[in-house]
């Protein structure tokens, strides 16, 4: 179990570092996330009272947006030597490696998103009548949602032909009742039309199940051949 | 022409029958043979002789189709892959980092916490541990014998390198070949799929000849027609 | 068994000439729908066959995981295939039966809902095997039918709960049936049975001939190069 976690946190610092040292995958997904907001605010353009109703699925379509472009770079380092087959050789756990790139994805799309957040309530004059609190908590279970499974599948997709649109080709059908949540539970809280309780119930299951399942799997989809 | 006998003492591993299908492509068809421990091997043949697949299955990274492979007693090579070290053509080292960090990075995955046995290694292959230039920038020499590095940092018993000569001036080669001699001395045993066989003329204790997927001889000495 | 495959192409014939005697013209009409409503005695049955499909793909799936069986991979395979086949008349008569009846085409109801997402996962099963490469793909699709399998009790009650908070008309109706409707709908659903086993089983036989034939020509690759050393 410390194995895990020691290699998990030594594979995550690296990861961090080495984002933080180029800062060329942030600086440009921050450009990025910009401009879907600014062109789904030309796209929709509702009044106030309709935008907190329709607020919750354009948000997250956009955070799905970005995730996925930031997904598809998960592997990108390793691919580049054939660093896996270094992990693939020694005794590190595969789930290890798994945790630290899900939980770096994770980082990465909650800046993203904690970017984004501010130009949609701006752009959309958004104000949440329910308990805004509650807004963090869709945000990150729900984020975690997509990564876990996003992670996954990039690794899966790495030996697939058309590789990055593998991923949310997987991805999409399968995260369906996440996003179902992720877009209920925020419109519930932003419009307090009714509670997010059991949306956020949801996301907790269904983080459970997929975030097992993948720490379960991804050991057969590494060593896959 | 020599040929050696088998091993006389207990093999080190031993191939029975191995054989290596891509979809219609038989890449091993067929290869038995025991390797005994303590001894440098030199695997030669051409492109497409089967060499890198040979010792792909040897590190576990991809499973035979038919035959066995024991190694150190045990047909599970995952269970053992402490013991094995593994260098291949392209660095497995990532490029932005620094060697020194790139060794600690992968020393954790062995459980080595220890930067001075890292220190250590690097000075080993003759590379200066300070050195804080990303490996991305490294001569092909410098690179090679950094990847080296991180295929002993755990001090596995078992060595597997393929084409580490390649594009390597003659100094580092020269270095590494050096290495190697000595590792094979203290008692490792050491794979060296090459092209450039000539390199390993004084210190390969044997030379595989390989051809279409078949081990065709293994020879003491190389052969004259073999130098390129 | 070579017997058996004629005889079961002869039963699948007349199960569906039956069901679809007793669908159009034996069963009575229903009374607020009109002869609209015949379209229920496929809609429910693809439906039915559908799930038992999915359901046996799991299976072989989790199968292939545990015993790296070649049988198990066609299963699934052949399963998957035909599911989505059968999946795909459940979301094509369920629009032409709401139009006429509701005016609108889709409603977003429970079932039918989630067997837009059980479609969309295995069909996105079926792109994966076909773009991975040849080696891994029996692992791969065993993963993905896996977590397939997971999303499924999710999918419903997300999807469930939705609707409470937004009604709309239901497909496929709810509460008692009448015994002769049921009868049709139950030997409708025999013929399907059999006509999804009778091209289930073809298929892999195909793929197993298939398999063998590749298997021939790469040992053949294997002794000729050999012999010519």
């Amino acid at each position: 179990m410390s194995a895990i976690t020691n290699i998990a946190r030594a594979s995550l610092s690296k990861d961090l570092r080495l984002e933080w040292r180029s800062k060329d995958a942030i600086n440009s997904m921050l450009f990025f996330a910009l401009l879907v907001v600014v062109i789904f605010s030309f796209s929709f353009d509702p009044t106030a009272e309709e935008s907190r109703r329709i607020a919750g699925g354009l948000v997250w379509v956009a955070f799905l947006f970005a995730a996925v472009v930031a997904l598809n770079q998960t592997w990108a380092r390793e691919l580049r030597n054939q660093v896996l087959d270094a992990y693939r050789v020694s005794p590190a756990p595969a789930n290890a490696l798994f945790l630290a790139k899900a939980l770096g994805n994770f980082i990465f799309v909650m800046v993203l998103e904690a970017f984004m957040t501010p130009l949609f309530i701006v752009f959309y004059n958004l104000r949440a009548l329910g308990p805004a609190y509650q807004l963090l908590i869709v945000a990150g279970l729900g984020t975690w949602a997509l990564v876990v499974n996003g992670t996954f599948f990039a690794a899966m997709s790495l030996r697939t032909r058309s590789r990055e649109i593998m991923m949310p080709l997987l991805l999409f059908p399968i995260s369906i009742p996440a996003l179902l949540a992720m877009v209920q539970g925020t419109t519930a809280i932003l419009t307090a039309d009714f509670s997010a309780k059991f949306w956020i119930v949801l996301l907790t299951a269904y983080d459970v199940v997929f975030t097992t399942a993948c720490l379960l799997l991804f050991d057969a989809v590494l060593n896959a051949e | 022409m020599n040929h050696v006998s088998h091993a006389a003492a207990t093999p080190v591993i031993v191939i029975n029958d191995l054989v290596k299908q891509f979809d219609r492509f038989a890449a091993l068809r067929g290869v038995s043979a025991d390797f005994a421990a303590g001894r440098l091997y030199a695997i030669v043949g051409e492109n497409g002789a089967g060499k890198t697949t040979l010792l792909r299955l040897l590190a576990g990274l991809t499973q035979p189709t038919r035959g066995t492979i024991s190694m150190l007693g045990t047909t599970d090579l995952r269970s053992i892959c402490r013991q094995v070290g593994y260098m291949a053509h392209p660095s497995l080292l990532y490029d932005e980092m620094g060697g020194m960090e790139n060794l600690r990075y992968f020393a954790r995955l062995y459980g080595i916490q220890d930067d001075e046995h890292c220190t250590r290694t690097i000075a080993t292959v003759g590379l200066d541990p300070t050195l804080s230039r990303p490996v991305g920038q490294y001569s092909q020499g410098m690179r090679q014998r950094m990847s080296l590095a991180r295929a002993m940092i755990h001090n596995p018993e078992i060595l597997l390198l393929d084409e580490p000569f390649s594009n390597v001036d003659n100094p580092s080669a020269g270095q590494m070949t050096h290495l190697l001699t000595e590792l094979r001395d203290a008692g490792k045993t050491i794979f060296v799929v090459t092209h450039q066989a000539s390199q390993l003329e004084h210190a390969a204790d044997e030379f595989v000849h390989m051809e279409a997927g078949l081990i065709t001889r293994r020879t003491r000495e190389l052969m004259p027609t073999e130098t390129p | 068994m070579k017997r058996a495959f004629p005889i079961l192409g002869v039963l699948t014939a007349v199960l569906l000439s039956y069901g679809l005697y007793e669908a159009l013209v034996a069963a009575p009409t229903e009374q607020t729908m009109g002869d609209v409503q015949r379209i229920f005695y496929y809609h429910v049955p693809s439906a039915w066959t559908a799930f038992l499909l999915f359901t046996v793909n799991f299976v072989a799936s989790v199968v292939y995981l545990i015993r790296r069986s070649v049988k198990a991979d066609i299963i699934a395979l052949v399963t998957a295939e035909v599911g989505v086949v059968f999946c795909t008349v459940v979301l094509v008569t369920g629009p032409i039966w709401a139009r006429p009846v509701w005016g609108i085409w889709w409603t977003w109801d429970v079932r039918l809902t989630s067997t837009l997402v059980l479609w969309l996962i295995y069909v996105s099963y079926l792109f994966l095997r076909r773009f991975s490469s040849s080696g891994q793909t029996p692992l791969m699709a065993a993963v993905l039918a896996i977590f397939g399998a997971l999303d499924v009790p999710l999918v419903y009650f997300s999807i469930r709960f939705f609707r409470t908070q937004h009604p709309q008309p239901v497909i496929g109706g709810e509460g008692s049936i009448d015994p002769k409707m049921l009868h049709a709908l139950l030997i409708n659903w025999a013929g399907f049975l059999c006509l999804a086993w009778l091209v289930c089983w073809s298929r892999y036989r195909l793929e197993l001939l298939q398999r063998e034939v590749e298997q021939t020509e790469a040992l053949e690759a294997l002794l000729d190069s050999r012999r010519s050393r």
